[in-house]
């Protein structure tokens, strides 16, 4: 009895061990076709994570992480009393919460009056336009910008013409933000409809028509059918914006950047590029680029956390 | 006299409402087109008549001698015809790591998926940033090659889901019925897989064609060799040549090395884009289905 109990075990284990070894052989080729791929990831995403420890040296390029010296939090300590990082971040903060409050709305009203259309035709057609600026590099539309609304662009002549004063929008404070908040808007507003329109297809149509024998008006029926209707889709963007409210793209503010705004428009990632690429100070840049990700996942993580606790969807 | 069918199918009038959210779309929609029309304006436009500020929405001193600089600028097709096949090759590496990553991902009996998905999740969350990948695409030897603008960003995690996603809704007893014929798993892929999800493959290729298309940070970061730009590097050294404004960039280019009028940069931006309006409204349905594929994902 005691020999049976003694070897049972090992049986189990030996079983189990064919089981993995089937079960490899079983899917050698799933497994030969994740190689790359699961190759790429290690390359291409982890060994950059592995990088981040950098930011705890003193970083010589030729010596390599190997060879740099630690220096604990050095780094950090010495970025924490620079001026220009603080504006770096209060600048990304700004620009990401006028984006916020401007930017997120917009495409939830539009795609609330494209689903009000009715003209099919019409609505193809004006659809077709408003994805276009979607498609548009950054670089684009900031040559765009620049030739729009400069001293001498489209703009001001427009204004000139109508007697008023000129508006320098790419070198005075407020008329600069308005007018990167503006093209940011301009550039997702039409893009960002097709989720909402999507979840707009899935809400039942019987609730229309009962509201319309209970005499329902129209705004009472896009606040009362369609928003509840796609609460769950704005939820999940807005848990994802918030995630990413401290990391801010490269190339839409170094496009539409320059010398005579950067006191609002440098941000984290043009200030990366200025400190880690141009002047070569990589542990630096690494220390900020560190605390612009653990930050962004402390945010996202606790947006999340904070939807489900108010009973909605989150992102996992 | 207008009239429509609403969702229910009876008949009514267009009501204050209507015309006014019409009013209303029509106008955001032109806000899309003027850009466009003021390129097209200025850059059809003689320079006396820029510098004047006479010309608005329709071109005055007609000329096309920037189109034709631009046409005879051995420079400037070389940049385009680089663009189509940097595009092409890394739009064909995407998708040949996307597929290899989806296609196994689909199935749930396949050892270790829940760890290498969460693996692959993880970096949609948390990334080393900007330097050290710098740092790696340096140590890799790959600064100064097409690799540097094809390699870092090849594969997005976010494509490969929405793809196991299409994957996955397939119906399953093809897969199994090919199974039983002895079909492996890359014979199921390749014959069975692949031609079903054609569509969805060329909704991931479009997005991966337009994020290099209009890449730029990428190759502002790796490459200095004039003749390994992109089409937007090139546009951004043409427009931020002498605009007293820019001094961000600082190197070549700006500081006045040489003048280039309005009218040229105008030509340029439509250059660059004009490659995008043909192709944009032929494929935009693909687009679309794309962007629900990933809404329903969640």
């Amino acid at each position: 009895m005691k020999a049976v109990l003694d070897k049972s075990p090992d049986y189990a284990s030996l079983k189990k061990k064919n089981k993995f070894i089937n079960n490899l052989k079983r899917d050698v080729w799933l497994y030969a076709l994740l190689m790359l791929p699961f190759a790429y990831i290690l390359i291409f995403r982890y060994a950059p994570i592995y990088g981040v420890i950098m930011a705890f040296q003193d970083y010589n390029i030729f010596a390599g992480i190997k060879g740099s010296e630690w220096v604990g939090l050095d780094v950090f300590r010495f970025i924490f009393q620079q001026d220009s990082f603080y504006r770096a971040l209060k600048n990304t903060l700004a620009l990401n919460v006028y984006d916020l409050i401007a930017g997120f709305p917009a495409p939830i009203i539009l795609a609330i009056l494209l689903n009000e259309v009715r003209l099919a035709k019409f609505k193809k057609i004006t659809q077709t336009v408003l994805y276009l600026p979607h498609f548009l590099s950054w670089v684009i539309i900031g040559g765009m910008v620049y030739l729009m609304f400069s001293n001498s662009g489209m703009v001001n002549t427009f204004l000139a013409n109508l007697g008023l004063a000129k508006i320098e929008f790419l070198s005075q404070k407020v008329p600069w933000l308005m007018t990167y908040i503006s093209v940011g808007v301009w550039q997702h507003i039409g893009w960002g409809t097709i989720i909402y329109l999507a979840a707009m297809t899935g809400i039942n149509k019987e609730l229309y028509e009962a509201s319309d024998i209970d005499g329902c008006s129209r705004l009472r029926k896009i606040w009362h059918i369609t928003l509840p209707g796609i609460k769950s889709t704005i939820n999940i963007l807005l848990i994802l914006q918030i995630g990413r409210m401290v990391s801010i793209g490269f190339d839409r503010p170094f496009v539409m950047g320059n010398s005579l705004v950067s006191d609002y428009a440098d941000v984290i990632s043009t200030f990366v590029y200025r400190v880690g690429i141009s002047s070569g100070d990589f542990s630096q840049a690494t220390a900020v680029g560190l605390f612009q990700s653990v930050v962004g996942l402390i945010l996202l993580i606790g947006a999340n956390y904070i939807a489900k606790k108010l009973g909605e969807d989150g992102i996992w | 006299m207008v009239s429509m069918t609403s969702s229910i199918g009876t008949k009514k009038k267009m009501s204050a409402a209507d015309i006014l959210i019409i009013v209303f779309i029509v106008a955001l929609s032109f806000t899309c087109i003027v850009p466009f029309l003021y390129m097209i304006a200025l850059s059809l436009s003689s320079n006396e008549a820029i510098i004047s500020q006479k010309v608005g929405l329709w071109p005055v001193g007609f000329t096309i001698e920037t189109y034709k600089t631009i046409l005879s600028d051995v420079e400037m097709l070389y940049t385009l015809g680089y663009s189509i096949v940097l595009t092409i090759l890394y739009t064909a590496v995407c998708m040949f790591l996307t597929i290899c990553g989806a296609y196994p991902l689909t199935k749930k009996r396949l050892m270790g998926r829940n760890f290498i998905l969460s693996a692959l999740v993880f970096t949609m969350y948390f990334s080393g940033g900007l330097i050290p990948s710098y740092i790696l695409v340096k140590n890799l030897g790959m600064m100064n090659t097409v690799w540097s603008l094809v390699l870092p960003g090849a594969m997005s995690v976010f494509n490969l889901i929405i793809l196991k996603t299409f994957f996955t809704n397939l119906p399953e007893s093809l897969e199994e019925s090919a199974a039983i014929d002895g079909c492996s798993d890359l014979g199921i892929l390749m014959k069975i897989v692949l031609p079903l999800s054609l569509p969805s493959i060329a909704t991931l290729s479009l997005f991966y064609a337009v994020d290099r298309w209009n890449g730029f940070q990428d190759a502002l970061f790796y490459i200095t060799d004039k003749n390994l730009y992109p089409m937007q590097m090139k546009l951004y050294q043409i427009i931020s040549a002498n605009q007293q404004l820019d001094s961000q960039q600082g190197g070549e280019g700006s500081a006045g090395a040489y003048i280039v009028p309005e009218s040229l940069k105008a030509a340029s931006v439509m250059f660059t884009t004009i490659p995008i309006l043909l192709i944009y409204p032929k494929l935009q349905k693909y687009f679309v289905d794309g962007v629900m594929t990933g809404a329903i994902k969640g």
